[in-house]
């Protein structure tokens, strides 16, 4: 399993062979606030690096998910779904939002390391 | 312009409060707890909504305000009791909605709750309409603070006492540090509660006793998500200058015995519309499923025909799914009408509903 890699966007993607688990990271969550409702792309749908997978909604407003690498959607966490009030409480961990067979992993290497994310999401929302 | 901050400013603060400019003020939106919390905290225990930036306008009159305001307010002002409250609107002479707003006759005139982005412009039609006949303040040197839900008459009953006894939409002068405060009890979440009108200078201390006694501060998040559930418009978005009160599906504000005789502004207009009815009205709407219809969001017929327009939608905590309001053409208004909300490109099923999504029964004296 490699280490864990972020997005400008705030999702985070880990990789386990050619396939990644996509989700937003804890500081989405935190500044979306309460996530009452959450729409994930179809098994099978090809998503290109930086294009919209998905949406997020707090009471309110939406957010689009992006996908910060492109690839086939392999899977889809149909509980965050059913209990969007998953995403707030285990973001980084069981909430993931969908798994993807990777086209390209040298894309993976424009993402940012958890220290640089830290400090991005820092100075961000300062 | 610099936004103004009410006199609750540094209390928002202390309780880690995340701020929006509304209206031209810095107000709450939520605090650490959240929106959804802050809801069900209100529903289940007691909630303290800082609603300072709403204006506070005292007309002081006798008989000859009365009349006056009878030919602005559809309502029978002669015969409403002392300390009695009644919801109403400003209209234009087209019964377009300048602004809702909650009147009450006090001993030496009339108190009028105005909504903060209308508060200065209704501040200036009145007074052309009333032609400076009579003395009028919008008070900034008061305070409004309200307190929802079952537990808010014992709370606020233990700092001032007395007040338990309120029916609903009535009011009466008490007495908190040796000010006098107003208090109604109404509110606009759908509970139990009360509006306090107190100098700015002692609204910190009430409100940090109210909390000491149990109740939490809740931001402008939660209160738009009680008042949806509650089946309330927001002004601004739910009601406006296109709008009147009949297309609003807001008829029962209006007084009857005032239709009858149809002298105030915009009266033409309403009682046409009440004899012929409207082309469009304010319905409750009930997505299928989660999806949350916003307000802009399209609605469509069976026959994929546009037939209206959200106006209010979100989540609602409370009824655990979607929520919205809108107007639709009136063939498609009746109860469990099947519609379609168009979100992100794709037409969702819904059905028109009837209000409020959320009723709890107030407390005694409801008409």
């Amino acid at each position: 399993m490699s280490e864990v890699k972020y997005s400008k966007e705030h999702e985070w993607i880990k990789l386990d062979g050619d396939v990644a688990t996509i989700g937003i990271t804890k500081h989405a969550t935190e500044m979306l606030g309460d996530i009452v409702f959450a729409e994930l792309p179809e098994k099978g749908s090809s998503v290109e690096k930086d294009g919209t997978a998905g949406v997020v909604e707090s009471t309110k407003a939406a957010s689009d998910v992006y996908t910060p690498v492109s690839g086939e959607i392999v899977d889809t966490n149909q509980a965050i779904v059913d209990d969007p009030s998953k995403i707030n409480q285990d973001p980084e961990d069981s909430a993931w939002f969908f798994k993807l067979k990777i086209k390209d992993p040298s894309e993976m290497d424009t993402l940012m390391n958890k220290d640089d994310y830290d400090k991005f999401a820092k100075e961000t929302s300062a | 312009m610099e936004t103004k901050k009410t006199s609750l400013y540094q209390l928002h603060q202390d309780c880690n409060a995340k701020f929006v400019e509304f209206a031209g003020y810095q107000m709450p939106i939520q605090y650490s707890e959240g929106i959804v919390e802050e809801h069900k905290f209100t529903r289940n225990h007691s909630g303290i909504f800082d609603v300072s930036h709403m204006g506070q306008l005292f007309i002081y009159g006798g008989e000859d305000l009365i009349k006056d305001l009878e030919k602005i307010f559809p309502l029978d002002l002669k015969n409403l009791k002392l300390n009695h409250s009644k919801y109403s609107f400003l209209m234009d002479k087209d019964a377009g909605i300048h602004d809702d707003l909650i009147i009450t006759k006090t001993k030496e005139g009339f108190l009028i709750i105005l909504n903060a982005a209308c508060k200065d412009n209704d501040f200036k039609i009145l007074k052309e309409l009333l032609e400076d006949k009579y003395k009028m303040v919008l008070d900034e040197n008061r305070s409004l603070i309200a307190i929802q839900g079952p537990k808010s008459s014992e709370i606020l009953n233990g700092v001032i006492n007395g007040v338990k006894d309120l029916n609903f939409m009535s009011g009466n002068w008490f007495t908190f540090e040796n000010q006098k405060v107003y208090i109604t009890r109404s509110g606009y979440t759908g509970e139990d509660g009360f509006e306090i009108s107190i100098a700015n200078d002692f609204v910190d201390q009430l409100t940090r006793e109210l909390i000491n006694k149990g109740s939490k501060l809740i931001g402008l998040g939660a209160r738009d998500t009680l008042r949806l559930e509650a089946g309330l418009c927001l002004y601004g978005h739910d009601l406006d200058k296109d709008k009147t009160p009949v297309e609003a599906n807001l008829k029962w504000a209006i007084s009857k015995e005032r239709i009858s005789k149809g002298d105030f502004i915009g009266s033409d207009i309403i009682i046409k519309q009440l004899n012929d009815g409207v082309s469009k009205i304010r319905v409750g709407i009930k997505p299928e499923g989660r999806i949350i219809a916003r307000e802009k969001t399209k609605i469509f017929n069976q026959s994929d025909v546009h037939i209206g327009e959200i106006t209010s939608g979100t989540f609602g905590p409370s009824v655990n799914g979607p929520v919205a309001m809108g107007y639709v053409e009136n063939e498609f208004s009746k109860k469990n009408t099947k519609v379609f909300l168009e979100v992100r490109g794709k037409k969702h099923p819904a059905s028109i509903c009837s209000l409020p999504f959320y009723r709890k029964s107030y407390v005694k004296g409801v008409n």
